[in-house]
């Protein structure tokens, strides 16, 4: 609907501390974080909650200032423009729906704070309810609409003053498992058709990757690792973004060549080193799907525990004192194991990475 | 570096502000007005007490004062009585309490409104039934009894009258604690095998705790900063509220009057913040936003039925008291000629016309001023971050906290010169009336506020809404209970408010409560109950206009 030129959004060495309160010393909730997010480029956060991915959001909102660093939108500085002023739309968590105002008034808030004229408002706003499908509501009030029905308006009044940012605050958290994936979907169709440049806070990996150009994943204030969501989930930078994005296991290598070649359970494996490896310790990186149960495998090990999920089934072997988890999904030609059976088994190599080691939280 | 850090953020803060213009002038605007009236008059009355004529520290006056006998007789009296009253109230405000919240006992929304009626009038209301029942020609004592002028003036009749005054506090304090706390707490003890005494005295009580110390200590402010009723009922029994009065209307001595003010004044203030920023901090309840789900409530005849038995009592008693003001409103001559008349309420409409017009006129005055500037500053301290936070919260508590005598004499030191020269205008009646209940106001507004979703003011912000427009379309709607009540409260208090208005008040602003003290005093005690008669049934009819204005107005949105 906007034909406005898209903006950049860009995070310069941004700090927020929240001073000391009660008997809790200052703490630093966004650490020195340096990000940019182009024009009509759809970025997520991702990370645990504490890891200051809202606070990032915030900021560039307006409703919390920087400690120290820049955000700047469409290349000006607007660290300490009130958040009125700077021309972002926003979903929160809860909505926020105006509870005493209809569906209309609720998209139509925007519009007539700008003073736009009755016809106009009309117009726009029924196009974007159109959009959104929720024409028929349009007289309801917010308590009398559906989980998805609200987070629908709430977009509609996000994006009908056609913002220069879109920001989402955990927008799906409230919803249940399917519609999640449903509005996941639409909010990724129509930022693209709106083609706004929107940041996407949440601390759920697999709709960090359905929905994003690009993610950043964060623990503790601090970047961990930026790309697509393919990039991120098959190389990893270290042991923390290899278990957020999904399930990883970690296996210890004896020996190693710069060039990737590693020795795990006294065979030798080909995997690729990260970016970040240098000359640290590494461990071999393999996700559960990527461990195949092979007779003519070199490794071998015991079945601790088997779960039927379906789609797959899952093992975790014990392979001489280390647990690896296993996802298969030939289970139909591969055959079921129980606990206690010795199997053998192999890894698709060009899925290996070698990661520096480092403790996992769990 | 963190020190650093944190002045980097405060200036960039500062900066945001600025570039919120109206909201910053509003800040600024407020806080003055704030520093003004709430801070400026009591430090005025710690200036007077601590300097003499010339203006230098000078505590020789203090020194005197303190070594006249008088006054620390008056200050035991005072303290004496407000612990006695504490401890009594909280104790028939817990049983009030317990009953309404955790049994079945029938009759719960009429002990309810029964235990309000003190609120809703003018405190010496119960002194002077006290007088007509008990007095020296009243109905039990002389009529009944046949007893020959019996003292009804002192301490045990004041002691009885600041319960019945106060007990209504103790209990609205209590309600909401027990409230609060989950029942299936006390159902989860139940089912591991405790009695109904061993939950309470395990489970409940413990957990009250909190709610308990809360009541004793704004109910012993409350009682020590009292002057309408000691000054109706006190007798010999000294007490300093009354003393600094006496001092300054009798002797015209203004620094002694100063003086005792500031002494109830500080233990008033001490136990009103230790209430507010020590006990209540100190609270188990956990307020999680959900509506705590059914209590299990005790039908047992032998827990209720005493309770109820109670309950029963102190209601017929506070019933019994106020027939008794509008039965002798209605005689001819007490104790002498019984007959019905309206010959009080003729001398009402007639002399007291002027005074009602002015009492009704300032309270409506006052009413809006009060409501609206209770809620702007509740949506200032929940909402926004800015210097001199505390200063507005403090402030804002200050007039209601001290007692209203000592807010009187700061206001009447504070503004009887230029710049501020309000002393004998209305102004400076309606400032004391606005700000002595302010406080009542920013805790409703606060409230209400804080069950507000941020994020709902935020959307609205992020729309492009600045603080003003966000405050009127979208907070105040939201806090439309909280308006009720402070409307609610300004206007009654206004109505019945004595102590911080009566140095106030002149020939050209008279307030309703101040004559019937006069009328008291003069012991025309007829037409002083045919005043309180009229006073209750003004703020019984602007309670109804506001309910049907406000609930009607809420149903018909919701129809829509």
């Amino acid at each position: 609907m906007s034909e406005k030129q898209a903006v950049s959004v860009e995070l310069k060495d941004l700090v927020k501390v929240f001073p000391a309160y009660g008997t809790q010393g200052d703490f630093t909730a966004v650490n020195h974080v340096s990000l940019i997010a182009e024009p009509g480029e759809m970025v997520t956060l991702l990370g645990p909650s504490g890891c200051g991915k809202t606070t990032i959001l915030r900021m560039v909102s307006g409703f919390e200032i920087p400690t120290s660093g820049q955000v700047l939108i469409g290349g000006k500085d607007v660290s300490t423009l009130p958040p009125n002023k700077r021309n972002v739309g926003m979903m929160f968590q809860s909505y926020a729906l105006f509870p005493h105002l209809n569906v209309f008034e609720n998209v139509a808030y925007g519009l007539r704070i700008k003073r736009i004229p009755d016809k106009e408002i009309k117009d726009r706003v029924h196009q974007v309810l159109e959009l959104m499908q929720i024409e028929p509501f349009e007289q309801r009030m917010p308590n009398q609409l559906s989980g998805g029905q609200q987070q629908r308006v709430a977009l509609a009044r996000a994006v009908v003053t056609e913002p220069s940012v879109l920001l989402f605050d955990e927008p799906l958290s409230n919803l249940d498992a399917k519609l999640r994936e449903y509005m996941r979907d639409e909010l990724r169709k129509i930022q693209q058709r709106v083609g706004i440049t929107s940041i996407y806070v949440t601390h759920d990996q697999s709709e960090a990757m359905a929905i994003s150009d690009k993610v950043v994943v964060m623990r503790s204030g601090v970047i961990e690792q930026v790309g697509t969501a393919t990039g991120i989930y098959t190389s990893p930078d270290n042991c923390f973004v290899a278990d957020f994005m999904g399930k990883a296991n970690f296996l210890p290598v004896t020996r190693w060549q710069p060039d990737g070649t590693a020795e795990v359970f006294g065979q030798t494996v080909h995997a690729k080193p990260s970016a970040k490896l240098g000359q640290k310790q590494p461990v071999l990186m393999v996700r559960p799907e990527n461990v195949l149960l092979d007779e003519n495998g070199p490794f071998t090990a015991k079945v601790e525990t088997a779960t039927y999920m379906g789609q797959t089934f899952q093992y975790v072997l014990n392979c001489q004192g280390t647990q690896i988890s296993v996802a298969d999904y030939r289970y139909h030609t591969n055959g079921v194991f129980r606990p206690g059976a010795d199997v053998r088994w192999t890894m698709a190599e060009p899925s290996l990475r070698l990661i520096p080691a480092e403790e996992v939280k769990a | 570096m963190a020190v650093k850090q944190m002045r980097q953020q405060r200036r960039k803060e500062f900066v945001m502000l600025l570039r919120q213009p109206g909201l910053f002038a509003c800040i600024v605007v407020i806080l003055a007005i704030l520093v003004l009236f709430c801070i400026f008059p009591v430090l005025r009355l710690l200036w007077t007490t601590i300097t003499n004529q010339e203006g230098h520290l000078d505590l020789s006056n203090v020194e005197h004062i303190m070594n006249s006998t008088n006054f620390f007789t008056s200050l035991g009296n005072s303290l004496m009585l407000g612990l006695t009253v504490a401890v009594i109230s909280t104790i028939i405000g817990y049983v009030f309490a317990y009953a309404v919240t955790r049994t079945n006992m029938p009759g719960k929304r009429f002990f309810h409104f029964m235990a309000m009626l003190p609120i809703l009038s003018p405190p010496f209301v119960i002194s002077l039934a006290m007088i007509l029942l008990f007095g020296r020609s009243g109905v039990i004592t002389k009529t009944l009894l046949h007893i020959r002028n019996h003292n009804v003036y002192g301490f045990g009749s004041l002691m009885i009258v600041q319960t019945l005054a106060l007990f209504p506090l103790a209990y609205l304090n209590l309600k909401g604690m027990l409230e609060s706390i989950d029942g299936s707490v006390e159902d989860a003890s139940r089912s591991l095998g405790a009695s109904r005494v061993k939950v309470f005295t395990s489970v409940t009580l413990p957990l009250s705790i909190p709610g308990v110390f809360s009541a004793l200590l704004i109910v012993f402010a409350k009682s020590i900063s009292d002057f309408g009723n000691p000054q109706v009922l006190a007798g010999n029994f000294s007490v300093l509220s009354v003393d600094a009065y006496m001092q300054i209307t009798g002797l015209y001595d203004l620094k002694t009057g100063a003086f005792m003010a500031l002494s109830i004044l500080l233990p008033a203030m001490l136990a009103f913040f230790i209430q507010k920023y020590w006990v209540a901090r100190k609270s188990f309840v956990t307020i999680t936003g959900k509506p705590v789900g059914n209590i299990q409530r005790i039908r047992d005849r032998h827990i209720v039925v005493p309770l109820f038995i109670f309950c029963l009592l102190i209601t017929v008693i506070v019933i019994m008291l106020y027939g008794t003001v509008v039965w002798i409103s209605l005689v001819k001559t007490w104790g002498v000629d019984m007959s019905l008349s309206f010959k009080n309420y003729e001398f009402v409409f007639k002399r007291g016309m002027s005074a009602m017009q002015d009492t009704l006129l300032l309270a409506l005055i006052a009413t809006p001023i009060t409501a609206v500037l209770g809620l702007v500053i509740s949506f200032l301290l929940v909402r926004k971050r800015f210097f001199g936070k505390k200063l507005m919260e403090i402030a804002s508590m200050i007039p209601f906290a001290v007692p209203g005598i000592a807010l009187g004499i700061g206001y009447i030191l504070s503004f009887n010169t230029p710049p501020v020269l309000l002393t004998g205008t209305a102004a400076i009646i309606v400032a004391a009336l606005v700000f002595r209940t302010l406080s009542v106001g920013v805790e409703a507004g606060s409230n209400s506020l804080r069950a507000v979703d941020a994020s709902i003011e935020e959307a609205s912000t992020i729309l492009g809404a600045n603080n003003l427009t966000t405050f009127t379309r979208i907070s105040l709607p939201l806090m439309r209970s909280a308006l009720f009540s402070g409307l609610l409260n300004a206007f009654v208090r206004s109505m019945t408010s004595v102590s911080a208005v009566i140095f106030l008040v002149s020939v050209n602003w008279n307030l309703l409560t101040v004559s019937i003290m006069s009328e008291i005093e003069g012991s025309r005690l007829g037409v002083a109950s045919a005043y309180c008669v009229v006073l209750m049934v003004i703020v019984v009819i602007a309670l109804l206009i506001l309910e049907v204005a406000v609930n009607g107005e809420g149903s018909r949105r919701k129809r829509k």
